[in-house]
Formats: C-alpha cells, sequence, structure tokens
C-alpha cells in the first residue's frame, strides 16, 4: 500500500529524498515525464487530451515537520530544535530515528519522582530536551550523528478495523497517496502534479514550482485538521474523520476560487460523494503560495480529514481517502475553462 | 463627493468577496478609462492612457475587514472568525450584514466581567433563526459592520473608511484629471486586509515604473492617544515609513514638492504598526520605486471611522498635481 | 587590503534599513576596484558585476546587507525628538547612546530621557521604554524645527575600534563585515580566473524583511546564490548549543534554506584549503537573505555563511577579523573552481 510505505518514509522539511525516490518509482509509468527542480520538487507532467490548452498544476507536499540536531554535548546528547510546526507538549518520552541511517533515539526527561510540584504541571520547553541514542560521550555519538542531521518520530502504519489507519505523517502523504493515483487518468488538460518540499517552513516548494509552470489552475491536496473529538460546547471541530473530503473555502494564505469551489461542491454531489467544508481561516497549504504567483492563479485546496496531525501519530479514515481520489478525479474531468473566470 | 463616498462605504466587500464593490466601482469608472479588466485574484485595473510618459500604478484596496462565520450551532447561533483585523471590543453590542441582507447582531455567551473583553470563542451571532435548519446564514459567509455614513460638518463618520476612501479619491482623480502625460492604471485591489494579496499578482502584471497606494492612517490628535505627528483636517499624509515598508525617498519627495508648489497642505506620516498596498508593490519583479498617501482616520477598523473632507479633497488635488509633472521621481 | 580598514570605513558611515546612500557609496568606491560594471536599483541595492571568463554566462550572486538598524524622527516636541524604531532594537541600549540625525545636515545627538536622581526605585530596575525617550541635540526650539522633520532617519555615532589581538568593535558588523569579506573576497577574484560572472550585491532593508535581497535576486534571476551575515558568537549567558565561536572560521549553515550539494561544496574547498569552519544548524526560516534568495523565481540553490559576532544589534558589536578574512577566502576559491552545478 502506498500510503503505509509514504507515511513510514522518512522526509523532514528540506530532506525530502527518500519521499521523492518512492513517489517518482509510482508515478513514473503512468506519466510522460518527471523533473526534480532546485529546491527539491518533484513534477510529474502529463500532456492532456487535446480539449483545452490549460495547465493545471497539482500539489501535494511531501515534507513532514520533525526535529534537527543543532548541537551535540560533551556527553553524547543531541540538542535539538523543531523543523515546522511541531506541538511541544508530545515531545518527551517519544522515540525517534535520526539521520539518513535513521539511528534509533529517545526523547528522555526527568523521572516524575524527581519534579518539582510545578515542573509537573509545565510543558518542558524545547531547549531543556534532549535525544539519546545510547552513544557514551560526544565522539562516539559523532560516529553515528551529526550536526545538522534531521530526526522523524518512529511510529509504525498500521490498520484498526473499520476502515481506519494510523501513522505518521498523513500531513501530507496523504495528499501525496491521493495525488499518485490521479495522475494515472488522463484529463482534457495538461497536468503538472507537484510533489512539493518545505510546505511545514513556509509554502517554499510550491512557490518556485508555481512560478516555473505558470499555471492557469491550481489545486492542493492536503491531510486536514480533524478536530471531532468530544467538545464542552457545540462548536465547530474544523472537519469530521469520515464525512467525505474537506473543501476549503478560506484559509489562513488565501480565499478558494469560488468557481472551482462551484466545481467541487456539484462535483460531489452529481456523483454522489459525500464532502463537507472546513472549517474557514484555519491552517495553510500550498495554494496561498500558488494563488499569489505572477498575475495570480485560481486555486483551490481539499483535504484528507486526520485526527491528531502535526503529531507522532495521526488516523484517517481510508472511505474519506478514497472519496479524496473520487472527487478530485471527477472534478478534474468536469474543469473547463469556465471554470476559472471571475464573476 | 459625499454621495460617491456615501455609495462605496455602504456597499457589501468584505475580503474575498468583493463581487458587489466590484461591480458598484466598474460603473463609476466605465466611459473614463480606455480599458478595464478584472484579473485572477479579483483586482479591478483600469487604464488611462497617457501620452507616453511612465507606466503608473495607483492602487486603492476596495475590501473592508469583516467576520466569516465557521459554524452554525444546533440552535441555529453562529460561531465566527474575524476576517482581517477585526477586534472583539468593537464587535459587542454591535450588527453585522450578510450578503444576502441578512442582519445579526453579536452577542457574549456570559460577561465574566465588565471589565474584561471577552475572546472570539465566547462571542456569537444571531440572526433569530430557530435552528440549524432555518438558519439563513452558512459556513463561509462573511458580514460586515452594518452602519450608514454620516456627515456632520467638515467630517465624515462610516464603516470601511479603510479603504473605499482610498478608492474615491481615485473615481475623483479620473473624474477631474484632464490630458495626462503618463499611462495611469488605477487598481482597486483586493484582499489587503487578509495580507496585501491583491497587490502582489496586480503589480506583478502591471509591472508599473512607479507606484502609488492611496489609503487610510492612523492620527495622534484623540486624548491620550498614542504619540503620532499626523491629525485630522490638516492634509493628506505623505508616507515615509510604516510597519512594512519605508517609502522610495525619489516619490516621497516628489510628492511634497508637489504639495509646497500647488499650495496643498500635507503632514509626513511615520506609523508604528499596519501597512499598505505600497508595501507589496515595491517588492514586485525588479523593485518599483512606491509611495503612499494617507488619508488621516481616527477609529480605524471599528464600525465608526472618522474622516475630514477636506484631507480627502486635497489628496485628490495633491495627486493631480504630482501626476502633472513630467518627473514622478526625484 | 587592509581589512580593519575597509571595516572601518564601512562600519562608521550612515545607512539605516531604507535610507543606505551614506554606506553604499562607501561600498560602491570599494567594489569599483575589482568589478566591471557596477549599478543600484530601484531599492537601494548596491550591485557589481565582475565577469568571468565562461563560455556559458553563469552566475552566481553574492549577497550581504549593507543597511544597518537605527531609529527615525517620529514626531518633534519643544524642541526634543521623538522617535521611532527601524529594525530590530534592544530598548536596553538605547539611554545614553550618541545618535546623528539625519536632518537637513547631520546633528549629533544623545538618547536621554528623566535623570536616574528623579526615578523611583523600581523605575531604576526598569528598562526605560522607547517611548519615554527623545533625541536632544543641543539647540533651541525653532532650530531644531528648520533642520530635523517627522520621517528623519536617526543613525547610531560609534567609533570602530581595534581590541586585543584580531579582535574589532564598532556598530553595523551586522552585516557589514559581510560586505567586508565580500570586497575581500572580489580583491582575491581579480588574482584569479573564474568561469562564471559574480554578482557582488550590497543589499538595503535587510532589516525591513529581506526586501532588498528579494528584488535583486528577481533582478539578477542567477543559477547560485550564497548569503553571507553574522552569526551569533561564543558570549556571556549563550550557551554552546546556540552559539559559533568567535575567532575559529565562518559557520557554513544547514538545514531547509540551504542547497546540500552546495553546502557540502564549500565544506569539501574549506578542508581542502584547511580554511577553518563551523557548522551551523539552523531548522527553518533563517531570517537572512538566503531565506528570500531561495525562492526567487524558480527556485535559486543557496547557501549562507556566517561570520561569528558578538553582541548583535548594539554599537558595540564585535568579532574576529581572521573571520572576515577566511569567509572572503573561502568564497573566491570557491568561485575559481565553479564549473557545472550541481556537480555531477
Amino acid at each position: 500500500m502506498l500510503l503505509k510505505e509514504l507515511s513510514e518514509a522518512i522526509g523532514v522539511s528540506g530532506n525530502e529524498e527518500k519521499v521523492r525516490k518512492i513517489i517518482e518509482e509510482y508515478v513514473k509509468p503512468h506519466v510522460d515525464k518527471v523533473s526534480v527542480d532546485s529546491i527539491g520538487n518533484l513534477i510529474a507532467f502529463k500532456q492532456g487530451d487535446g480539449s483545452y490548452s490549460l495547465k493545471v498544476m497539482l500539489a501535494a507536499h511531501m515534507d513532514e515537520i520533525g526535529l534537527m540536531v543543532t548541537y551535540i554535548n560533551e556527553k553524547g546528547y543531541l540538542h535539538f530544535r523543531p523543523v515546522g510546526g511541531v506541538d511541544e507538549r508530545i515531545l518527551p518520552g517519544k522515540r525517534v530515528l535520526v539521520g539518513d541511517k535513521a539511528i534509533p533515539g529517545v526523547i528522555g526527561l526527568k523521572p516524575i519522582h524527581l519534579l518539582r510540584e510545578e515542573e509537573r504541571s509545565q510543558v518542558a520547553p524545547v531547549e531543556s530536551l534532549v535525544i539519546d541514542i545510547g552513544a557514551s560521550d560526544k565522539s562516539s555519538a559523532e560516529k553515528m550523528v551529526k550536526v545538522g542531521d534531521y530526526a522523524t518520530f518512529d511510529v509504525a502504519f498500521q490498520e484498526l478495523g473499520a476502515r481506519r489507519v494510523k501513522g505518521k505523517a498523513f500531513d501530507d502523504r496523504a495528499g501525496c497517496a491521493v495525488l499518485a493515483e490521479l495522475v494515472k487518468e488522463r484529463y482534457p488538460f495538461d497536468l503538472y502534479a507537484v510533489f512539493t518540499v518545505q510546505e511545514e517552513v513556509g509554502l517554499r516548494g510550491a512557490k518556485v514550482a508555481a512560478y516555473a509552470i505558470e499555471p492557469d489552475a491550481a489545486f492542493s491536496i492536503e491531510g486536514t485538521v480533524a478536530d471531532d473529538l468530544p467538545k464542552e460546547k457545540d462548536v465547530s471541530p474544523t472537519a469530521r474523520l469520515g464525512h467525505g473530503p474537506a473543501i476549503t473555502i478560506m484559509d489562513r494564505t488565501f480565499v478558494a476560487f469560488h468557481p472551482l469551489v462551484r466545481l467541487l461542491v456539484e462535483t460531489a454531489e452529481a456523483e454522489g460523494i459525500p464532502y463537507q467544508f472546513k472549517q474557514p481561516l484555519v491552517g495553510g497549504t500550498d495554494s496561498g503560495a500558488i494563488h499569489l504567483t505572477k498575475k495570480g492563479v485560481p486555486s483551490a485546496t481539499v483535504a484528507v480529514p486526520c485526527r491528531y496531525i502535526h503529531s507522532p501519530a495521526s488516523i484517517l479514515s481510508l472511505d474519506d481517502f478514497e472519496n479524496t481520489i473520487r472527487l478530485m478525479e471527477a472534478a478534474l474531468k468536469r474543469l473547463k475553462p469556465e471554470h476559472l473566470r471571475v464573476e | 463627493m459625499i454621495e460617491l463616498i456615501r455609495t462605496l462605504t455602504e456597499t457589501y466587500g468584505p475580503a474575498g468577496n468583493e463581487t458587489r464593490i466590484r461591480q458598484v466601482l466598474r460603473d463609476m469608472v466605465k466611459g473614463k478609462v480606455d480599458e478595464l479588466k478584472v484579473d485572477a485574484l479579483g483586482n479591478l485595473i483600469a487604464l488611462r492612457k497617457g501620452k507616453g510618459g511612465r507606466k503608473v500604478m495607483l492602487a486603492a484596496h476596495m475590501d473592508e475587514i469583516g467576520i466569516v462565520v465557521n459554524y452554525v450551532d444546533e440552535k441555529g447561533f453562529l460561531r465566527f472568525s474575524a476576517l482581517g483585523g477585526v477586534f472583539p471590543h468593537t464587535l459587542l453590542g454591535n450588527r453585522v450584514e450578510f450578503e444576502n441582507g441578512v442582519v445579526g447582531v453579536i452577542g457574549v455567551e456570559k460577561l465574566e466581567s465588565p471589565d474584561k473583553v471577552p475572546t472570539f470563542d465566547k462571542l456569537y451571532i444571531d440572526v433569530g433563526a430557530e435552528s440549524r435548519e432555518d438558519c439563513p446564514v452558512k459556513v463561509g459567509d462573511i458580514g460586515v459592520f452594518s452602519r450608514p455614513l454620516i456627515a456632520q460638518g467638515q467630517r465624515l463618520i462610516a464603516k470601511a473608511f479603510d479603504d473605499r476612501i482610498g478608492c474615491a479619491v481615485l473615481v475623483k482623480l479620473l473624474e477631474e484629471i484632464g490630458d495626462c502625460e503618463h499611462d495611469l492604471y488605477i487598481v482597486f485591489t483586493v484582499q489587503e486586509e487578509l495580507g496585501l494579496r491583491g497587490a502582489v499578482t496586480s503589480a506583478y502584471g502591471i509591472a508599473p515604473d512607479v507606484g502609488i497606494a492611496v489609503d487610510v492612517t492612523r492620527t495622534g490628535d484623540t486624548p491620550e492617544a498614542p504619540k503620532m505627528a499626523v491629525a485630522l483636517g490638516k492634509g493628506p499624509a505623505v508616507k515615509v515609513k510604516d510597519a512594512r515598508m519605508i517609502s522610495h525617498p525619489g516619490v516621497r519627495q516628489a510628492l511634497i514638492r508637489a504639495a509646497e508648489q500647488n499650495g496643498i497642505p500635507y503632514q509626513l506620516e511615520v506609523l508604528e504598526g499596519g501597512t499598505t498596498d505600497a508595501a507589496a508593490i515595491q517588492l514586485t519583479r525588479e523593485g518599483i520605486p512606491t509611495g503612499v498617501i494617507s488619508i488621516p482616520c481616527r477609529y480605524i477598523h471599528t464600525p465608526s471611522e472618522m474622516v475630514d473632507l477636506r484631507d480627502v479633497e486635497n489628496a485628490v488635488r495633491l495627486l493631480l498635481a504630482y501626476l502633472s509633472s513630467k518627473e514622478l521621481t526625484e | 587590503m587592509n581589512t580593519f580598514e575597509v571595516l572601518k570605513k564601512l562600519s562608521e558611515a550612515p545607512g539605516v534599513a531604507g535610507n543606505e546612500s551614506g554606506v553604499s557609496q562607501i561600498v560602491a568606491e570599494e567594489f569599483k576596484k575589482y568589478v566591471d560594471e557596477l549599478r543600484t536599483d530601484a531599492l537601494g541595492n548596491v550591485i557589481g558585476l565582475k565577469k568571468g571568463t565562461g563560455p556559458s554566462s553563469r552566475r552566481i550572486m553574492l549577497a550581504a546587507h549593507m543597511d544597518e538598524i537605527g531609529l527615525m524622527v517620529s514626531e518633534i516636541e519643544k524642541g526634543f525628538i521623538r522617535f521611532t524604531t527601524v529594525g530590530g532594537i534592544d530598548d536596553r541600549i538605547l539611554l545614553g547612546q550618541e545618535v546623528i540625525v539625519h536632518g537637513l545636515k547631520p546633528l549629533p545627538g544623545i538618547i536621554a530621557s528623566k535623570p536616574p536622581h528623579l526615578l523611583s526605585p523600581e523605575e531604576r530596575k526598569k528598562v526605560t521604554p522607547k517611548d519615554q525617550l527623545f533625541v536632544d541635540v543641543g539647540l533651541p526650539e525653532e532650530e531644531v524645527k528648520a533642520l530635523v522633520r517627522v520621517g528623519d532617519f536617526i543613525s547610531f555615532a560609534a567609533k570602530c575600534v581595534r581590541l586585543q589581538g584580531d579582535m574589532a568593535s564598532g556598530k553595523a558588523f551586522d552585516d557589514r563585515a559581510s560586505v567586508a569579506a565580500l570586497v575581500c573576497c572580489l580583491e582575491h577574484l581579480s588574482q584569479m580566473k573564474h568561469r562564471w560572472d559574480v554578482y557582488a550585491v550590497a543589499t538595503s532593508q535587510e532589516e525591513m524583511g529581506l526586501r532588498g535581497a528579494v528584488v535583486s535576486a528577481y533582478g539578477i534571476a542567477p543559477d547560485l546564490a550564497i548569503a553571507i551575515d553574522v552569526g551569533f558568537g561564543d558570549s556571556l549567558g549563550l550557551s554552546d548549543a546556540e552559539t559559533i565561536k568567535v575567532g575559529k572560521g565562518p559557520a557554513i549553515a544547514i538545514g531547509p534554506n540551504f542547497h546540500p550539494a552546495l553546502r557540502e561544496t564549500l565544506v569539501k574547498i574549506a578542508q581542502e584549503l584547511e580554511i577553518p569552519y563551523q557548522t551551523e544548524a539552523i531548522p527553518g526560516p533563517s531570517g537572512t537573505d538566503a531565506w528570500a534568495i531561495q525562492v526567487s523565481r524558480e527556485g535559486v540553490p543557496t547557501a549562507l555563511l556566517s561570520i561569528p559576532l558578538r553582541y548583535m544589534h548594539t554599537p558595540v558589536e564585535t568579532l574576529s577579523l581572521k573571520d572576515i578574512e577566511r569567509t572572503g577566502l573561502l568564497l573566491a576559491h570557491f568561485i575559481s573552481r565553479l564549473e557545472k552545478f550541481p556537480p555531477e
């Protein structure tokens, strides 16, 4: 299963090579050309059937949040800093894999017995934490890892039953897996499926890819927040697991192009695919960079809802995942030049 | 001029949904320009051709701040988020209006203390619905402040002077300008309040030689206001610096010269917070000499912003004087 | 070149972000000795082109920012000047600082506040916020009004001095130390052969948000870029984990902002030539011109060299002159060896 392989691959922002290799191998037989640009984006090009002379860009980001080793101290512990928006609450007591050789390590902490009362209720700041790879001192640690090495959480992909799966980095390997299926079809326009880098540190891969491609329209495919836990109040769950792909109206980084949102909704209704709207103004995606490219690009975002993103283990519904593929495939086939006009 | 300003401020047009205000502006400038188009983000771009001078981009943003509905609860109450710089203290007891004309009242769950402003998660909108099913507003709908314009002597009070007053200045400029040396690209931008987005793409598309934004600025002339050397009624302000940009010294000087040679009152502006479309225009392509003319405005981003009509008229005069010169930078 | 003399000239010139004309003249004078073309763009970036021997006309951009943090006149009150800050100013260092107000003519002034005798014991322990400070230029109110306007820039007046050994101290070493390294690199290159066209850029408005780098990178459209900036040197109150060591050579940065092959090439050359270097891991936004240049147009493979610096953003920034020279030397050798990129 591609999703499993992608979820377990290590690819923190700035070091996406392993993920890129898996995807490249998977999509190559289905597209006309693949290339890698200077920042590391993987661009798969598939010529259209000639109906419209349009360029449509699809983007899903390969990178995941993680950690970077910034200093190795005399005792052989690794000091680190987060890469991207890591929730500091979740760091202590986690297993990690460090560097290209995936050296196992743990994020250790003071045992509860020795904590002062006020320390128990406080989140340990990241500066106070270290990764322990079991090295006896600096020089033995330096044989295994070096400053600048990335680390990710050591989490296995798992099927939970009820068509739900658990794993790390569904944000946005779920989107990558969706995109990898979408390129199997031929569409009435030229397709540029871009597996972007460095989304988590500021939408940087998408920015340069969109500049180079100059698309007429763009869709980002994401793994997004499902906050459907029990709540005290009747307020938005952002998105719900099992309720279909989440369509963005607007988020922190862009306002979705209205005619494209309508296309997605009409497609879902015509094809009987469940869908939901994501809570407005939450999060951001590659569309934020793409839509501001050159003279502007009509853009939209569709996401697979995932619980607990930006933590070591998130959960998604395979029904949502498959419905995202169905929705995007059907919508792309219906896309016409008139969907790109401002009303 | 007041009627023009009234129409502009009272028209619905929040960031991300500028369709209606764009239509109003389109009707206002139609017939006064040589070309009129809308780009992929929704910016309205009007070109008035000159006689072979420079390409000048004049930008005022047509979007206004608002609130976005993010949830409709079972009983038909709306939860919402701020669209742009909206603050809870301006919302309590206030009314918002949606595109379909529905008006909602802002309520608070319970007031913990009269001295403390509640946060957004404690606020909701009541449109009088009895259930989720009969609620006339849905997730993603945008509400704006519901306020008519009031003219009191030279002082005007309305919502959305930021930046419909800039739009009014540019519409008026088109009415009054005769022959001009330069190609004028008058741009009514979108989504300024969400991060200068419309200015980014329109400036790229136009690739102007010079950029000027017309927007509002804060004043320091109210009781115990944070220090600032700009006052209402003392003339339009020529921006030196704000939080994101420093105006091109040559453009700034040319604006000052235009004001001084024509006896137009003006002020110099150093703004601590906030910025304008000019910050984005300046960074376009290889960099564009860019300046800003600001209309002094009290109570920005509240339902009752206040400007002085004389400042508005003098801003039009200043632009006319500036554009009549062959040299737009010094 | 005499590194200290060049650094001193650069350091002592005024050039607050947005008003770099004072320092840009000095930069132009220094660049002119070595480059084939020189221009200033719309945002005030000084761009020198030193042509390569070809055959292809590939371009490498070297960027070091010449702007400095400073102040700006916000209001004039009874002849005293209130100010706002330009760039990241530490309020703690303001009181008692000597400055120059760039009015109709340059006016020396000092940053003043209520004298300590009139402060309550609690007030004495608190940093005086900038809205309670003002610049006194010692002139009568009418003269101040005639000479100074809202929006005039104010720069720090600090002498650049030699300390013991090869250490020096002064203002605006962030990032004119790197401009000095650029000059040093150009001087080496004038004695070396290089195939690529070299664009040496002293960027403007870095302290306002990398603004000069954004437009100059767009204009040059380089095939490769190296930004040179200062990094936190080991000093009082900072742990080894968060600093690089002054006097131990430039740091070659690693992280998402930097192209791995470009970085590795720099490391290899430093090792071969035995130029001391350090490693600086930057897990996210580097906050330097490199951050802007990397995503210019279709993307630019970018690296960052950091010169270790103590007391950043104060008028007594302190560094090792050797680190500047090593940075210039490493850059020159990298450029002279440059053929294909990425290397095969």
